[in-house]
Formats: structure tokens, C-alpha cells, sequence
């Protein structure tokens, strides 16, 4: 497996959203090529014919009927906003000015 | 007061039934007692008194009435802060959620509740629950009670830590990697992980969905057997709850037995990384159990080798899934808001400000595992070894009842000995892990003082799932040897705080 680059990891915190600091890059690039390197193990058994497992349980839809409940009131939904505005979640602009 | 803060789970709900004490006695003499340690233990994250002493007043107005109580009733108990509670600071020890107020409380706290357990408040924990050693909470680590200068576990360290230091006489934990045993194992406490899907996740701060699991955590076998018995149960609230009934985890707590049973022990779960006082202790055990009519059967599973690795790309996968939710949108911390940036600035802003190193480093883990070119080699092989690690112990569970290991490779560690070297941290979870990944049911409780350090060494009990009476069944059978052998409950060697 090649080495993560610190390039990569720049990349990477833009996926994860994460504005890291040049050095977190640094010390993180080290660090998930340590971790990685450790860990690519696991590759050694994908040849085999085993299927994967995501979960311990088997997982089936659970349904219920379609009933109207009490729920979590406006005020009580936006308790934890860090900004709010006609009974709505206030947020940063989405879109750019052009 | 010290004598009520001594007494168990068990004990307590005898004399607040009998009238022997109240309950507000009882909880008085715990935040008395927190009051006068926690300054130096850093167990709690957050108390309260108010709400507790409410709570406490409450049973005792029910006992007067004459109304029935519950086998906790009036008990205190010190709450994981991982679980939402309702207007109580909910922070999972994070800066990114300091000073949240859930609007509601988990399944886990409403049967709490329920059940007349006074909840006298929240611990502290490993950042998002990812850690060994506690020591990644924004709000400072917590000291072990035997050596406050020592790592109390990961990431369940304040709970434990609270019934160490007498604090509180029942606490929460949960247990992704082994959050609930391996602070259980260092701080000589006993603590479980119920089967995955045996107790409600709904209201519990998602970390790795199918490996999360809360469980009880206390000082004695038959104390969890109790809390278990409260906090199980089927929640339609939660799609991963098992609907069945929860196995009589008490009953079999109060008849601990090995006789004629046949406990495994694992050739992969000794070796290097382990110290030797700790595998020392280890075969004490197994020798007692022989004594106590079980048979002992040597293990092969090969795949344990494995777990580590597999454990480390699937956690911080699910991890960088589940906490793409904090974004700085709907609640907790926002950073960066000045008018002129976009949301998606602001939200990297935000989660590069709230997240500690650990967290960030398990997102950037999780989300190269995922990535495109090496999903297949990272997060599918990874899936592949957890039904290697499924099949192991299936083929185990033929030969044995349960099976039984070191819960932790070593005792607790020095306060920063691994904190840059994520490797060497991760080793505290080997023995715990396999369980995790394959959703079976598994127990740690203290089996003596390793001879190098004089710190607390773990027994691990593994039961198949749903059978986690098994863990009591042979817990209590353990624990009353070995108190019988040393004349006393092993935390009264801790020195007092």
C-alpha cells in the first residue's frame, strides 16, 4: 500500500470537513500511515470466499402504524440552535454571491 | 456518612426499603462525598444536586405512602454523559457540545427514572467515546482512584472512577471497543456489556452504531445483575433492540455456580504486549475455576489476531458517518458565522474548533477507509474478519459455556504514557474487541493486585448472545471466591482518597 501523502490528507479533511492546520496535516499524515500501515491486515483475507458482516444483528425494516404522535415542540426543536429565526434553523449562506 | 457511601446497590435498596435510611440520607452522604473527592478523581462532569435530592424525596414520599418500591429504589447513580438527559448539560465530553440542553431524555435515563434510581449526574468520558484512558475529554482527564496520578480506563473512565472513589454506588457506561470492562478491569469495579441490541441506544450519542452498546457498571456482580435487569428490554424507539425477553440476569446472580461447566480459554489472548502480573493473575483464575468444578478447555480462534485491525476501519468509518451531524447547523458549538462565509466554511470551522485530536484523527481514518480505491481493501476486508471473528466464537460456543480471558493486557498506565502514540493506545482494547465485533455478551470483574505495581488486574467473562445470565451465573461464583480468599471486597486494598 503507498504511503498517505500530506497531500492526501489535505483532501481528506476537505471530505470529513475538517479546516485542519498545516501542522495537523503534518501529524496526521504520520500518524493514519502508522494506523494504516498496522492495521492492512485485514486485506490478507479478502481473497478468501467469506461474505462481509456489517452488523451482529439481522437487520429487518421495522414498521409501525402511520399514526400521528406527540412530538418535540418548535421551541423544544430548536433549543440547541446556535441561531434561530421565524421558528427556523438560522444558517450561514448555502449558496455564493454569484 | 463514609459507612453509607460503602455499602452496595443491594445494600442500599435493603435499608431505604426497611426504613433503615432514607433516601435523601443516602444521596446527601454521596454528593457529600463527591464534594469531598471529585476535586481531585475529575469523575464527574457535572452534578446534580437539585434534581438528585428531588428524586430522593420523591421515593422516600412513596415509601411513607406505602406504594411498592423497585429492587433500586432510591438508589444513586452516577450517568455516562453520552446518554441525552432532559434539561441536564449533555456534553459526551466534547467542547463541541458544551452547555447542550437535550430537549429529551434517552430510553436508557426514562428507565432510570422509572425505577426510582437517583441520578446524581454525569461522568466523564473519552471525547465521543473514543479513547482508553479518558484522557481525551475537553474537560481534563480523570485520575484513577488507586493511583490518581494513573489513567482510570477508556472511555467509561469517570463512571468507573466514581464507584472507585465511592461516589456513587451504581454508574453507566457503553461499550464500543470495551468502554464499559476495560475501565472496569483497571479500576478493580465490575462492569458489563449486555448483548448488542439488549439495551436501548435511542437517546445515546452515536460513536459506531453496530458495535455501541450502554451496560451496567458496579461493584459487585450481583449490583449489575440488578441495574442490567432495570435498563434492558425491548425499545421501539430503537430498530437495533432485540425483541425478547431479557434473560434472568439476577437469578443468576444470586446462584453463582461453575460447577460442571466448561469455560474456554483463547491461545490468542496471551502473548506479547502482555504484562506479566496480568497473565499471572490471569491463570490464578482460571486454577480457581477448576477448583470450583468448571472444566477448562483450550481454545483456538485464529481470527482474534485480526480484530484490532478490523475494529480500527470499521469504528472510525461508522464514527465519520455518525458525526457528520455536528456541522454547527441545528445545536452545539457554530464557529466562524461572520456573514461572509458559506455554511460548509463554517462548518469546517466549526468541527475543526470542537473536535479533539482523537476524534479528528478517527474521522480522517474512517473517511480514507471509505474512500473510493480503498473501500474494498480497508472497510469490505474489515467486514470480512468480523465473520471470521463471528465463526470463531460459533465454533467456540460448541465446545464451551463461556469463555474467560484478561480483560486488559496491562494494568492502568501513567496519565499521557501513550497519549501521542495512537498505536500503543489502541492495544488497551485487544482482549475486548472480538466481543464488540461479533455482538456477544461479556463481563469484567477484579481477580486480584498485579505483583508489579499493586493496581487492579481484570477477569473477562464472554457469554454467547443473548445468554448474558452465563456472565453472572459464573461472575458471582468468582467474585465470592476470591473475596472469600482475601477476606475482603478487593477495592478496600485502594488507598483512601
Amino acid at each position: 500500500m503507498p504511503g498517505i501523502t500530506r497531500e492526501e490528507v489535505a483532501h481528506l479533511a476537505r471530505l470529513a470537513r475538517l479546516e485542519l492546520s498545516g501542522e495537523e496535516l503534518d501529524h496526521f499524515a504520520t500518524q493514519l500511515d502508522d494506523i494504516i500501515g498496522a492495521v492492512a491486515r485485514v486485506s490478507e483475507v479478502a481473497d478468501q470466499d467469506v461474505p462481509p458482516t456489517s452488523h451482529p444483528l439481522p437487520l429487518t425494516n421495522v414498521m409501525r402504524a402511520d399514526e400521528v404522535r406527540p412530538s418535540l415542540t418548535p421551541e423544544q426543536a430548536l433549543s440547541g440552535a446556535p441561531a434561530q429565526e421565524q421558528q427556523r434553523f438560522k444558517v450561514p449562506q448555502i449558496l455564493g454571491e454569484d | 456518612m463514609m459507612d453509607i457511601v460503602k455499602l452496595t446497590a443491594a445494600e442500599i435498596a435493603g435499608k431505604i426499603a426497611s426504613g433503615e435510611l432514607t433516601a435523601v440520607e443516602v444521596t446527601e452522604a454521596h454528593l457529600a462525598r463527591i464534594a469531598a473527592v471529585d476535586e481531585k478523581v475529575n469523575a464527574f462532569l457535572h452534578v446534580d444536586r437539585e434534581g438528585a435530592l428531588a428524586q430522593a424525596r420523591a421515593v422516600d414520599a412513596k415509601r411513607e405512602r406505602g406504594e411498592k418500591l423497585g429492587p433500586l429504589a432510591g438508589v444513586p447513580l452516577a450517568l455516562k454523559d453520552i446518554f441525552t438527559t432532559k434539561n441536564m448539560p449533555t456534553t459526551v465530553g466534547s467542547k463541541i457540545l458544551e452547555g447542550w440542553l437535550p430537549p429529551y431524555d434517552a430510553t436508557l435515563v426514562e428507565k432510570l427514572r422509572a425505577a426510582d434510581i437517583v441520578v446524581l449526574g454525569k461522568t466523564n468520558m473519552d471525547e465521543f467515546a473514543m479513547g482508553s484512558s479518558t484522557e481525551n475529554s475537553a474537560y481534563g482527564p480523570t485520575g484513577n482512584p488507586w493511583d490518581l496520578t494513573r489513567i482510570p480506563g477508556g472511555s467509561g473512565g469517570g463512571s468507573s472512577a466514581a464507584l472507585a472513589s465511592y461516589e456513587a454506588p451504581l454508574a453507566i457506561g457503553t461499550d464500543t471497543g470495551g468502554s464499559i470492562r476495560q475501565p472496569a478491569a483497571v479500576t478493580g469495579t465490575v462492569g458489563v456489556k449486555p448483548t448488542y441490541g439488549a439495551v436501548s441506544r435511542y437517546g445515546m450519542v452515536a460513536f459506531s452504531s453496530s458495535l455501541d452498546q450502554g451496560g451496567p457498571c458496579a461493584r459487585t456482580v450481583l449490583d449489575a445483575a440488578l441495574l442490567h435487569e432495570v435498563i434492558a428490554g425491548h425499545d421501539p424507539m430503537d430498530s437495533t433492540s432485540i425483541d425478547a425477553p431479557v434473560p434472568a440476569v439476577v437469578e443468576a446472580a444470586r446462584n453463582g455456580s461453575v460447577q460442571g461447566m466448561r469455560v474456554g480459554v483463547v491461545k490468542q489472548f496471551r502473548g506479547e504486549g502482555y504484562q506479566a502480573g496480568v497473565l499471572q493473575r490471569f491463570d490464578e483464575s482460571v486454577e480457581l475455576l477448576k477448583e470450583l468444578g468448571a472444566e477448562i478447555v483450550e481454545l483456538d480462534c485464529p481470527s482474534f489476531d485480526l480484530a484490532l485491525s478490523a475494529y480500527y476501519l470499521i469504528a472510525p468509518s461508522e464514527c465519520s458517518s455518525n458525526l457528520a451531524r455536528f456541522d454547527g447547523l441545528r445545536y452545539g458549538l457554530r464557529t466562524g458565522d461572520d456573514g461572509s462565509r458559506s455554511a460548509e466554511e463554517v462548518t469546517s470551522l466549526t468541527r475543526e474548533a470542537g473536535f479533539g485530536a482523537e476524534v479528528k484523527r478517527r474521522i480522517m481514518l474512517g473517511t480514507y477507509a471509505l474512500s473510493s480505491g480503498y473501500y474494498d481493501a480497508y472497510y469490505g476486508s474489515a467486514q470480512k474478519v468480523r465473520t471470521l471473528i463471528t465463526r470463531d466464537f460459533e465454533k467456540a460456543f460448541e465446545q464451551v459455556d463461556v469463555i474467560v480471558s484478561p480483560t486488559t493486557p496491562t494494568t492502568a498506565f501513567p496519565i499521557g504514557e501513550r497519549a501521542d502514540d495512537p498505536m500503543a493506545m489502541y492495544l488497551a482494547d485487544l482482549c475486548t474487541i472480538p466481543t464488540n465485533l461479533a455482538g456477544n455478551a461479556a463481563m469484567s470483574l477484579p481477580c486480584g493486585l498485579a505483583p508489579e505495581d499493586n493496581l487492579p488486574v481484570g477477569l473477562q467473562i464472554i457469554a454467547p448472545a443473548l445468554q448474558d445470565d452465563r456472565l453472572y451465573k459464573v461472575g458471582a461464583a468468582v467474585e465470592a471466591a476470591f473475596v472469600a480468599r482475601w477476606g475482603h471486597p478487593l477495592l478496600e486494598e485502594a488507598p483512601s482518597l
